[in-house]
């Protein structure tokens, strides 16, 4: 496996937030999925630096605002 | 007969536990006065806005853990509120959601004016003025114990803070924190998105401990008794005793007191023991999972537990007896789940309505493997995904159950034969009613 830098972020959803538009998916499908009932499901590892731009993308994209950057813990 | 009606509250006679300690001199069908009460303990500190810090540092001694299911350290909790601005706040957890639990209704019913001493001192432990006690609203004797225990107080003995009992809406839900939290702030009793915790941005967004009633009636006796006292029961690592509700095919369903790491057929023993041959046992409630009977001889404990992909929740031990079926068991009780759920996060509201309906046709005999293959996808997509547990205790049940009950599954998934008599033996409640 290729060896990448990582970001300190990780990208989170506030579930309560979070009413299944399903855009994020489309926007970041590296990390985002949608399950079978159309709700995201995230990687929840620290997001390689060279995919930060578009998980900042999904996360400014989110017509719920339920998406978020957060540090690695 | 539902053989897991709630538990009668009463102790059974059990030769085989140490004398009671949360329940001691509790006699069937009465509360133990304030003055009978006072004959044991005495008066908590008087409440005021500064921590007392040396009543941390002896529960931290006591080694005490939360009695509500999660075992976490109740004196890193305390710490945790202390550490925050003042005012602070105190909410009693007497909700009990958890459908085959009797154990706070036990407690509070017989011993209110225990858990009362023990949110006092709570309160003076974190520097909290006000204390709210919340009961489940259909948990009658519970609530009219607690309210003659604080109206036989008032009289004698001022309780110094600002102290309130509330009943509490029917919901599973209603005491998972951020929702009787939010409850008490005026909202619905539903779970709110985390962080902020309750210990940062509780009640009317103050630093707020929120802790069982069976964890502060433990404080209580701490207080009372010492750190080394209360080690001279359970483990070095989970010491005390602890209250479990042990109900289904035994002969005499009862809220028991045991050392914690006592083994779950000294539990079973001490109620009577089995009515009748026994397939499996479920642990920790329905937010619990299901064992097979090699797990008899485990102790009830984390660390006992844990080798078997268990824990003891809020201590739970349903016996159940071979002329039933785990499947149908837990087909009703993920369907339950799916109607608890408090319709606010998607893999919740649909991923648990579509495997509480694809496990019941699983629990049926007519789903084929790739059902079965459906049903543990969805497990692992539903887990995690909420705002608060709820979903991920369904998933756990469901999980337990596809490995525990092999037999029945191969039967199910084969010959299409259930050898269920279809007499229920856990006691689904019907869904709340109301949210506030």
């Amino acid at each position: 496996m290729e060896v990448r830098n990582l970001s300190a972020s990780v990208i989170r959803v506030d579930p309560i937030a979070c009413v299944g538009h399903g855009i994020c998916a489309d926007l970041f499908p590296e990390w985002i999925h949608l399950d079978d009932w159309g709700y995201p499901i995230l990687l929840q590892e620290a997001i390689p630096a060279h995919l930060l731009d578009q998980a900042k993308w999904a996360v400014a994209n989110c017509p719920a605002l339920a998406l978020r950057l957060a540090d690695v813990q | 007969m539902s053989a897991t009606r709630k538990a009668p509250a009463r102790q059974a006679p059990a030769p085989s536990l140490p004398p009671a300690r949360l329940l001691a001199g509790a006699k069937a069908g009465s509360a133990i006065g304030l003055a009978a009460h006072r004959a044991t303990y005495t008066r908590p500190p008087q409440v005021s806005t500064q921590p007392r810090r040396n009543l941390i540092e002896l529960i931290g001694q006591a080694g005490l853990q939360g009695r509500g299911g999660a075992a976490f350290p109740t004196a890193r909790k305390l710490k945790a509120v202390a550490d925050g601005a003042g005012p602070r706040v105190v909410v009693a957890n007497g909700t009990e959601g958890e459908p085959p639990s009797a154990k706070d209704q036990t407690v509070m019913a017989h011993n209110p004016h225990l858990v009362i001493d023990g949110a006092l001192l709570a309160a003076a432990a974190v520097g909290a003025t006000q204390i709210l006690i919340g009961v489940d609203r259909a948990h009658r004797r519970a609530l009219d114990a607690m309210r003659a225990a604080l109206a036989e107080r008032t009289s004698s003995e001022p309780l110094g803070v600002n102290l309130r009992l509330a009943g509490t809406p029917s919901r599973y839900v209603a005491g998972e924190e951020t929702g009787l939290v939010q409850w008490m702030n005026g909202g619905p009793a539903m779970p709110t998105s985390v962080p902020p915790r309750p210990f940062q941005k509780g009640v009317a967004g103050l630093p707020t401990l929120v802790q069982n009633v069976e964890t502060l009636a433990s404080i209580a006796l701490i207080a009372q008794h010492g750190a080394e006292w209360f080690r001279q029961l359970g483990t070095p690592e989970e010491p005390g005793g602890r209250l479990v509700t042990v109900s289904g095919a035994v002969r005499q369903p009862a809220v028991m007191e045991a050392p914690i790491g006592t083994s779950i057929a000294t539990l079973i023993q001490a109620v009577g023991g089995p009515t009748e041959e026994l397939s499996a046992i479920m642990v920790g409630g329905f937010y619990g999972t299901w064992l097979p009977l090699g797990a008899l001889d485990a102790p009830y404990s984390r660390a006992g537990l844990l080798p078997l992909g268990a824990s003891p929740g809020a201590g739970v031990i349903v016996a159940l007896p071979a002329s039933a079926c785990g499947l149908a068991e837990t087909a009703r009780v993920v369907s339950w789940y799916a109607g608890e759920s408090a319709g606010q996060c998607g893999p919740c509201i649909f991923g648990l309505a579509d495997l509480a309906e694809l496990f019941a046709q699983v629990a049926a005999a007519r789903a084929n493997r790739d059902d079965l293959e459906t049903v543990r996808r969805w497990a692992g997509d539903i887990e995690g995904r909420g705002a608060c547990k709820h979903p991920d205790g369904a998933v756990r049940l469901v999980r337990s159950a596809l490995s525990v009950f092999t037999d029945e599954l191969a039967r199910h998934m084969g010959t299409g034969e259930c050898r269920g008599n279809g007499q229920p033996i856990l006691r689904v409640p019907p869904p709340g009613k109301t949210w506030r």
